[in-house]
């Protein structure tokens, strides 16, 4: 087989996983009870006006009809028009990657920061005080739920040292300073869950390469004890980080949904939320197709980076 | 601090310092602004498309006005009809209206553009969650540019009321399609921005009809947690919160002199509606028991630390109409048991509590699964998404035995006599007086009408009566001009202003 027809039947077998995927996002949402027309007409609305309401936002229709035309439009740009906002899908979902997508790389950054050296650091001394830190706060980073260290946050350094705002977001035309301040607390709470895990991975990564031949010949023809780790070891205990912080992102995500609630940030998680409490079903149908296709990109740039980090992967065919 | 929070400290500290070196915090708070706290976003800002309240307290008498609004007290109060008089025994309604007035985009408000809102609420293709109380004008006729005229089909006492409230803000024909998104109204602020998920901006409105307010520019924030909204409010990054919906947190705000608080009273009664055509409930004596085993005060005090008031049927404290019931079915566990063992239930039932994903909802509903094991009834609670499956379920198939809701609406005892509607109740007698109480041509009637009303259900108990919900207001304590009570789901801000 060539390597084009490699590509491109690896490319139909995502299309057609994302065409399955909204599918069921289509038909999950559905069949979740809650009429977006009554629910936005509140409990005093008559039958009459519901019909009304539901005629002009287009629920009258049969519901093939309606996924056809949704995933017409996806194909062409057009994700609709918001039930509830009465504005484009895209619009929307454009404006709150604004917020989503910085918060996430910056947690993600984070997260990074702690976990690398912190897991490099007690695996490479296993038992030692600092091997003792770093499994006490991966511990509690896993136990702690994001949104709980999110107010503990805020009650520290918004309410009583007043050095970050207690949520909200000025949006970036008012300054990238302000923005980013509001942006430091959350991707904090978002990125302590995923340092955890993070760390106790590279942990016990670094343990296991360090106890491999490779690294032991290394040793044996006098490289020291430093330059073994940061040459040998580390390169080789990333492939397991790399595949748990593509794994995380799912995660990340939906961590999103309440850091972002907590914080009060216009994001995608708020937008899902939001959304689905008022069965804005447009919008959470394309939500959640965009969240299906960030996974499988995610994926993608994993895949990728195996390639870079283990030269084996590279020459199989 | 506990020590095993450390090492997040440490490092949320030295996080935070970089930070702290590399942007300084900026506080500004422009002279003349105002920030109120919004817990729910609005879907559409036109209060009369969908439910007019999360819209009408964003926009109402701050972008939006009406022929006659409600004001604070709950009194009508002229608008944009500046006087009016009613004829041929309630069935002719002459509006007299301002000449001065014009809309945010510069076209000028008269009888037409009155005739065509009020028109476009009845018509067969409304969307406005309100319609069913306009209904009874049958035609409209603007004879000249300052007159309108409302024919009725008949007299209704309520409707003055319902045109002062945001349902029947007055619309400027071009702006219907966009109103949603950049509402055109005729108040003292005009629309600026809305940035979605986060706040609406609005700012004065240099060509406004009335007395100028004294605020440059107001901006409502949306703020769903109320652990948010409480340190939104404690870190002053928002003014005012007028309805604070955690009273669990509210005790910390009274110790802080920064801001003030204000406990008043709402128009949202709590009750606990049941289905009354379905065993045992469909039996007087066993609503009757289950309302003898309630203990009001209790519930109350477990439920919003005691701020909110008992009621005994259904209608807000704080109308001139209420009657206090509260006495006729009290908390009395050996009457309670001594009605159930006549109704042929000595040894109690079992049954199902369908509960709103609500705070208030879901802590009454304990509160009253406890309370009914005195009587040996026992209540199993299952959990309800709301508003989407609760309205589905509950709501619209009637899928239920028991369920707590707060009814938010103002002067809503007409629902009692509404079919179908969630409760199944059936009183002919009850719906008479409803009847009556549109038709009253005089306040005394009508007087006599809501107490006959309030006594038939509370005798009745088609829904347990539980309380009033309190309206706990909460805004810096150099603010003044704010309503304390709220007799229309509003934040008004035409008479805000700061005191230095």
């Amino acid at each position: 087989m060539t390597p084009a027809l490699k590509h491109m039947r690896r490319a139909a077998g995502y299309l057609l996983i994302l065409l399955v995927t909204s599918f069921l996002i289509f038909v999950l949402i559905e069949a979740a009870p809650g009429d977006p027309a009554e629910i936005m007409l509140g409990t005093s609305a008559q039958a009459d006006t519901v019909a009304a309401l539901r005629a002009d936002l287009g629920l009258d229709r049969p519901m093939m009809v309606r996924y056809a035309s949704w995933i017409a439009g996806v194909v062409t740009g057009d994700l609709g028009q918001s039930y509830t906002y009465g504005t484009p899908v895209a619009e929307l979902i454009g404006d709150r990657l604004a917020v989503t997508v910085p918060l996430t790389l910056l947690a993600t950054i984070i997260a990074i920061c702690i976990s690398l050296p912190l897991g490099v650091w007690a695996g490479s001394r296993p038992g030692a005080v600092t091997d003792g830190v770093a499994t006490v706060f991966s511990q509690f980073g896993i136990a702690v739920p994001n949104f709980w260290i999110g107010l503990l946050l805020i009650l520290l350094f918004s309410l009583s040292l007043g050095w970050f705002p207690a949520g909200g977001f000025p949006g970036w035309d008012d300054g990238i300073d302000k923005g980013i301040m509001a942006l430091i607390l959350p991707s904090i709470a978002l990125a302590i869950p995923q340092a955890a895990v993070l760390t106790r991975v590279t942990r016990a990564a670094v343990i296991e390469v360090a106890n491999e031949d490779f690294v032991r010949t290394a040793r044996a023809k006098g490289l020291g004890r430093n330059r073994a780790l940061w040459l040998h070891t580390v390169p080789n205990a990333l492939l397991p980080v790399v595949t748990m912080l593509g794994l995380q992102i799912p995660f990340l995500i939906s961590g999103a949904v309440l850091v972002e609630n907590v914080f009060t940030l216009p994001g995608i998680g708020t937008l899902a939320y939001q959304a689905l409490s008022q069965r804005d079903l447009i919008v959470i149908q394309n939500v959640v197709l965009m969240f299906a296709i960030i996974v499988i990109v995610v994926n993608l740039i994993v895949d990728g980076l195996y390639a870079i980090l283990d030269p084996r992967l590279r020459t199989r065919k | 601090m506990p020590n095993r929070f450390t090492p997040i400290r440490n490092l949320a500290c030295a996080v935070s310092t970089a930070a702290l070196i590399a942007f300084a915090p900026t506080l500004s708070l422009a002279a003349g602004s105002v920030t109120f706290g919004q817990p729910v976003e609005p879907a559409g800002l036109d209060p009369t498309v969908g439910s007019a309240v999360a819209s009408g307290e964003v926009t109402w008498q701050n972008i939006f006005e009406g022929l006659v609004a409600v004001d604070r007290d709950g009194e009508v109060v002229p608008q944009l009809a500046s006087d009016w008089t009613i004829a041929d025994g309630g069935l002719t309604y002459t509006f007299k209206l301002r000449p001065d007035v014009t809309f945010h985009n510069g076209v000028a408000f008269d009888s037409a553009t009155a005739k065509f809102t009020l028109e476009r609420i009845i018509s067969d293709d409304s969307t406005n969650g309100q319609k069913a109380l306009y209904t009874v004008i049958e035609s409209i006729d603007a004879p000249d540019s300052t007159t309108l005229v409302l024919n009725l089909s008949q007299p209704s006492s309520n409707l003055l009321y319902w045109l002062g409230f945001p349902s029947a803000v007055m619309i400027e024909p071009s702006s219907v399609e966009s109103n949603k998104s950049n509402p055109i109204g005729t108040g003292p602020f005009k629309f600026d921005e809305w940035r979605k998920g986060d706040r609406v901006l609005m700012s004065a409105y240099d060509g406004y009809w009335g007395e100028k307010p004294s605020l440059d520019a107001i901006s409502a924030r949306f703020i769903s947690d109320p652990q948010a909204q409480a340190a939104a409010i404690m870190s002053h990054d928002i003014d005012v919160f007028a309805k604070f919906e955690a009273p669990e947190l509210f005790a910390q705000f009274e110790a802080d002199d920064s801001l003030a608080t204000h406990v008043g009273v709402g128009e949202m009664e709590i009750v606990a509606g049941m289905n009354n055509t379905r065993p045992p409930f469909d039996d007087l004596r066993v609503r009757q028991a289950l309302m003898m085993a309630v203990d009001r005060n209790i519930l109350v005090q477990g439920v919003e630390s005691g701020f909110g008031t008992p009621i005994g049927s259904h209608f807000s404290p704080a109308s001139p109409y209420y009657v206090d019931l509260t006495s006729e079915y009290s908390f009395d566990v050996e009457k309670a048991k001594a009605l159930l063992t006549e109704a042929g239930y000595p040894n109690g039932f079992e049954f199902t509590m369908k509960v709103p994903t609500r705070s208030y909802a879901s802590r009454s509903a304990e509160i009253l699964q406890a309370l009914f094991t005195q009587i040996g009834v026992t209540a199993n609670i299952e959990s309800s998404d709301f508003p989407a499956t609760w309205i589905q379920d509950v709501f619209k198939d009637t899928n239920y035995d028991m369920t707590i809701v707060g009814h938010a609406e103002p002067l809503d005892i007409g629902i009692y006599a509404r079919h179908p509607y969630y409760f199944n109740y059936d009183n002919p007698e009850f719906d008479a007086v409803m009847h009556d109480i549109d038709a009253a041509t005089t306040p005394d009637t009508r007087a006599a009408g809501f107490k006959k009303a309030q006594e038939i259900i509370g005798h009745d108990v088609p829904a347990l009566f539980l309380y009033s919900a309190p309206k706990l207001g909460v805004w810096d304590a150099k603010l003044t001009g704010l309503w304390e009570n709220g007799p229309v789901p509003s934040n008004d801000m035409t008479d805000v202003r700061w005191t230095e």
